[in-house]
C-alpha cells in the first residue's frame, strides 16, 4: 500500500514540477502577447489582464515606423542567405560525407574551427574590405558570405548526409550515375527532414541576426532589418511597451509558425548538433 | 544521435571504381564554393585581424606598423579590463546556471509520463525569439514599480532590485535573459537523458539504488560527453556575448538613440560591458581598427582554445565508443 502511495506522491510532484517549470518558460511570452493589446497607459501598471483589448496597435506601429521597409528587408536577408546556404553547403557537404578524398579529414576540422570562431574575430578585415569596395551600408555582405561557405550549415548537412546507407550511393553509382545525380536524385531526397531542419536554423540565424546588421546597416536607417529596428523602436516612442511588444510579437510570430509546422525535424536537427560523443 | 563529430570514414564504404584523381576533381568541384568562402571569410580575414593588431588604422589613412603598442595598451585601458572581467564573470556564472538549469529541466521532464511533449514545446519555444526581443521580454517583466516580477516578489515582502538599471545586478539580469532561451541545450541533453539504456536503471533498482542515486550513479555519468559539449557551447556563447548585453544597456539607459549608441555601451556604469562590445565600439565607433582587431586576436585564441578541448575530448570519447584507437 505505501509504496503505491510513494509512487502516486512521485507522480503528483514530477508532473506539477515539469507544470511550473513548463509555465515559467511560457508566462513571459503571454505577458507580451497581452501587453501588446493593452492601452498604453495600462501597459505601465501591474495589472496583468488588458481592460480593453487593443487590437489596433498592431495597425499603428506601422505608422510609428517604417516596419513594411525593415520587413522586406529582413525577409530579403534571411530569404536569400537561406537560398545561397542550399546552394553551397549541399555540395560541399556531400563532398564531406559521401566521397572519399584525400584532405578530407584536415577540411572538416578547418569547418568545425571555422563554425566556432566568433564573428566579431574576423570582423575588422572584412569591414574593411567591403568598405572599399563601396558596399557597406547594404545588405550585400550579410548575404553574399552564404552563396559561398556556412560552416554551421555544412557541419549539420554532412551529419544528415552520414546517416544515408552507403549501400544506396554505391547503388547509384554502380547504375551509371555522375556524383551529380547521385547527390540530386538519392541523397537530396532521402535528406529532406535534415536539410529542411537545416534551411529553418539558417532562416531563424539571419532573421534573428543583430550584429551583422548593426555592423554593416547601423547608420543607415533605411537598410535596417526587424532586429535592429526593435532595439531602437523602445527608445524612438518612450517607452511605449504596448507597441515594443506588438513589435516583438511581430517578429516572432514567423519563428513560431515555422517551428509548429516542422517541429519534428526542427527537434531532431537540434539533438543532431548535440553531437553525442 | 548516433552522428560523431569525427566519424570520418564510414565503415563498409566501397572502394571507389573510378580513377583516384577523377575522384579527387570531383571532390574539388562540389567544395570548390565552400573553400573560395573560406578563403574569402575566414582564412583572409583571421590572418589580416592578426596583422591589423600590429598597426594603427582608421579605415582611412594607410595602416601604420606599430608593433606591440595595442597589446601594451590594453595594460593600461581600464575599460579592456572590465570588459574582461564581465566576460569572465559570464563565463564562469553563465555557463554554471545554464548547465546546472538546463540539466534540472531536463532530469524533471525526462521523468514526466505524460505531456512530454507539450511541456518540451513550451520550453523551447522561448529560444525562437530574436535575441533582441528576448531581452526586451526580460526587460519588461522584469522592470521595478508594477512589472510582474516586482510584483511577484512584493507577495513575500521582498524587495526586488532595479536589475538591468543596477550595476550590481544588470549581469543577473542578463543571465535570466540567457536561461530563458537556453531550451536548446535543455533538449539536447533531454535526448540524451533519454537515450540511457532502461536495463542500466532496473539492475541499479533490483541493488536497491533510490532515484537520486541512479541520477547521480547512471545518468550522470552516461551524458557526460553532451554535458562537456554544454560546458564548451556556453563559455563560447559567454565569450560571444552582444547583443543581450547591448540591448539590455541601451533599454535601461533610455537612450532615444538606442541602436549601438556608445554613449550608453555598457549602461550603467560599464556593468554590461562585454568585450565583444568593447571590441565593436574601439573599432566601429571610435575607428581604432589596430585595437579592435588586437582584442580579436585575444578573443580568437581564448575561444580556439575552447574548442580545441571539445574537438579532443570527443574524440577521445568516440574511439572509447567504438572499442578503442584501431578498432
Amino acid at each position: 500500500m505505501t509504496g503505491v502511495w510513494r509512487r502516486r506522491l512521485d507522480w503528483i510532484a514530477v508532473h506539477s514540477l515539469g507544470l511550473a517549470l513548463g509555465l515559467m518558460f511560457a508566462l513571459p511570452v503571454l505577458f507580451v502577447i497581452l501587453t501588446a493589446v493593452m492601452s498604453d497607459s495600462q501597459a505601465f501598471t501591474a495589472q496583468l489582464w488588458p481592460r480593453e483589448w487593443h487590437w489596433e496597435n498592431f495597425v499603428e506601429v506601422f505608422d510609428k515606423a517604417p516596419l513594411l521597409k525593415y520587413l522586406v528587408n529582413s525577409l530579403t536577408y534571411a530569404l536569400l542567405a537561406t537560398a545561397g546556404m542550399l546552394l553551397s553547403s549541399i555540395p560541399a557537404a556531400y563532398a564531406l560525407a559521401k566521397l572519399r578524398w584525400r584532405g578530407r579529414n584536415a577540411v572538416f576540422l578547418l569547418v568545425v574551427g571555422a563554425m566556432m570562431l566568433p564573428p566579431q574575430v574576423v570582423a575588422v578585415p572584412l569591414y574593411d574590405t567591403w568598405s572599399s569596395l563601396g558596399l557597406t551600408g547594404t545588405l550585400v555582405p550579410l548575404i553574399v558570405p552564404y552563396f559561398l561557405f556556412d560552416a554551421f550549415s555544412i557541419f549539420l548537412l554532412r551529419q544528415f548526409f552520414l546517416t544515408i546507407p552507403q549501400s544506396y550511393v554505391d547503388a547509384a553509382r554502380v547504375d551509371g550515375c555522375t556524383e551529380f545525380q547521385t547527390l540530386t536524385r538519392i541523397v537530396v531526397p532521402m535528406a529532406k527532414p535534415g536539410i529542411a531542419a537545416t534551411a529553418l536554423f539558417c532562416f531563424l540565424y539571419t532573421w534573428n541576426d543583430y550584429f551583422g546588421p548593426l555592423l554593416y546597416t547601423g547608420e543607415k536607417p533605411d537598410q535596417w532589418t526587424l532586429s535592429l529596428a526593435l532595439s531602437s523602436f523602445k527608445g524612438m516612442h518612450h517607452v511605449q511597451w504596448n507597441l515594443t511588444m506588438a513589435v516583438t510579437l511581430l517578429i516572432m510570430v514567423p519563428a513560431v509558425v515555422l517551428f509548429v509546422l516542422a517541429q519534428r525535424s526542427f527537434v531532431k536537427g537540434i539533438t543532431f548538433t548535440g553531437v553525442k560523443g | 544521435m548516433t552522428a560523431t563529430l569525427d566519424r570520418v570514414d564510414v565503415p563498409g564504404a566501397a572502394p571507389s571504381r573510378r580513377p583516384r584523381a577523377r575522384g579527387r576533381l570531383v571532390a574539388l568541384a562540389f567544395m570548390a564554393p565552400a573553400l573560395i568562402g573560406f578563403l574569402a571569410f575566414f582564412g583572409y580575414p583571421l590572418i589580416a585581424t592578426i596583422g591589423f593588431s600590429f598597426t594603427k588604422y582608421d579605415l582611412i589613412n594607410p595602416p601604420k606598423w606599430i608593433g606591440f603598442a595595442n597589446y601594451e595598451y590594453m595594460f593600461s585601458d581600464k575599460l579592456f579590463r572590465t570588459s574582461v572581467y564581465n566576460t569572465l564573470w559570464f563565463v564562469v556564472v553563465l555557463t554554471t546556471a545554464r548547465l546546472v538549469f538546463t540539466l534540472g529541466v531536463a532530469s524533471v521532464i525526462a521523468r514526466l509520463k505524460s505531456g512530454v511533449g507539450l511541456i518540451r514545446t513550451l520550453c523551447y519555444l522561448p529560444s525562437l525569439a530574436p535575441p533582441v526581443a528576448a531581452t526586451l521580454v526580460f526587460f519588461m517583466v522584469m522592470r521595478p514599480n508594477g512589472g510582474p516580477v516586482d510584483e511577484f516578489l512584493d507577495w513575500f515582502g521582498i524587495q526586488s532590485p532595479l536589475w538591468f538599471a543596477d550595476p550590481a545586478w544588470a549581469k543577473g539580469g542578463i543571465t535570466a535573459v540567457m536561461l530563458w532561451v537556453s531550451g536548446d541545450l535543455m533538449i539536447i541533453i533531454l535526448a540524451a537523458i533519454l537515450d540511457v539504456p532502461q536495463e542500466q536503471y532496473e539492475a541499479a533498482e533490483l541493488d536497491g539504488a533510490g532515484p537520486l542515486r541512479r541520477w547521480w550513479h547512471i545518468t550522470l555519468p552516461s551524458i557526460s560527453p553532451v554535458l562537456l559539449f554544454g560546458v564548451v557551447n556556453s563559455i563560447i556563447l559567454a565569450l560571444q556575448l552582444f547583443t543581450q548585453a547591448v540591448v539590455a544597456g541601451s533599454a535601461a539607459s533610455g537612450s532615444a538613440e538606442a541602436t549601438g549608441n556608445t554613449k550608453y555601451l555598457g549602461y550603467p556604469e560599464n556593468s554590461t560591458l562585454t568585450f565583444p562590445a568593447w571590441l565593436y565600439t574601439q573599432g566601429f565607433r571610435y575607428f581604432d581598427m589596430g585595437y579592435a582587431a588586437a582584442m580579436a586576436t585575444v578573443l580568437f585564441i581564448v575561444s580556439f582554445a575552447a574548442t580545441a578541448v571539445l574537438v579532443h575530448r570527443m574524440r577521445k570519447n568516440s574511439h572509447q565508443e567504438e572499442g578503442g584507437p584501431g578498432a
